[in-house]
């Protein structure tokens, strides 16, 4: 199961506003896509905060969240 | 660094003028550079600028005047933000602040209105866009002022949410946008909401419902 953001290579058009807003760093440009590094990093902030996915102008970024109901 | 016409002519303002016009509109443009966090404008404060970004992004909210923070848009390279100010003498009608490092083009209030005198298509271009930014605008109030986004959102996550009986898909916010009819921006705002509510908690790659009544009455609203 995927533990970091998604990238569709074919929709990335290589801008890099996506490295700008990553708080944990672990986005960086590669032939001009964006390729995520050092997944585990991906949670410094503790919370998929998902700010590369509400920037990206192309949607080529998704953060898959599970949603699941707390067991009591 | 100088500014450049090549990224003038991608801003929507300049849209149509010759090369000619764009060089005599550079001169009255000036470049800002501002680092990530940094805030560029202060609600209400005077006004004597709009800017364009260039590179990187900005993020335009209000905040009220218990601290919460509401994002109006996000502006991107080639995206203007603070013109209504600038055009009706008013104060900054939002905060904007940069969400990483940020080049800025800027024109002075002066510079503005000798640009609009001396190249008309500037005026048409500029109609536009506030235009784009009003219907922008009227999409949040109706978002808001009948809170049904955050009611659907409260939905979607009763229905996705896994019971024990079988794994569920998981969910992104452009998922979670499309099926509420709404912007991405209004996913995490929602989300968010609902975490202060006490409905859900956001952990990791997770969106943990923590009180599925609480959530259920929000769907019902």
């Amino acid at each position: 199961m995927a533990d970091s953001p998604v990238i569709e290579r074919e929709k990335c058009d290589g801008c890099g506003l996506c490295i700008d807003v990553c708080h944990c760093n672990i986005l960086v440009l590669v032939d001009n896509v964006i390729t995520v590094i050092e997944e585990k990093k991906c949670v410094s902030c503790n919370r998929w905060c998902a700010q590369c996915e509400m920037i990206c102008p192309t949607g080529a970024i998704t953060i898959p969240f599970d949603v699941v109901i707390e067991e009591r | 660094m100088a500014v450049q016409t090549e990224l003038l002519k991608a801003i929507p303002y300049f849209t149509g003028l010759n090369p000619e016009e764009l060089d005599s509109i550079k001169e009255l443009i000036f470049e800002k550079e501002v680092e990530r966090g940094e805030v560029i404008l202060l609600e209400d404060e005077p006004a004597d600028a709009l800017y364009f970004v260039t590179s990187g992004a900005v993020k335009v909210f209000k905040t009220s005047s218990d601290g919460k923070e509401q994002i109006l848009s996000f502006i991107r390279p080639g995206e203007s933000f603070n013109d209504v100010p600038v055009f009706d003498s008013g104060t900054n009608i939002a905060s904007a602040q940069a969400v990483g490092p940020v080049v800025l083009y800027g024109i002075r209030k002066n510079d503005l209105e000798v640009i609009l005198k001396n190249h008309p298509k500037v005026s048409l271009n500029v109609s536009r866009v506030l235009s784009q930014q009003i219907r922008g605008l009227v999409s949040l109030v109706e978002d808001l002022s009948f809170r049904h986004v955050i009611a659907r959102v409260a939905k979607i996550l009763l229905e996705y949410a896994s019971d024990g009986t079988g794994p569920k898909p998981r969910l992104t916010h452009q998922e979670m946008a499309a099926m509420a009819g709404t912007a991405r921006e209004m996913i995490g705002r929602s989300l968010k909401s609902l975490e202060d509510e006490g409905a859900i908690r956001l952990h990791r790659h997770r969106i943990v419902i923590t009180d599925k009544e609480a959530l259920r009455e929000i769907a019902e609203t």
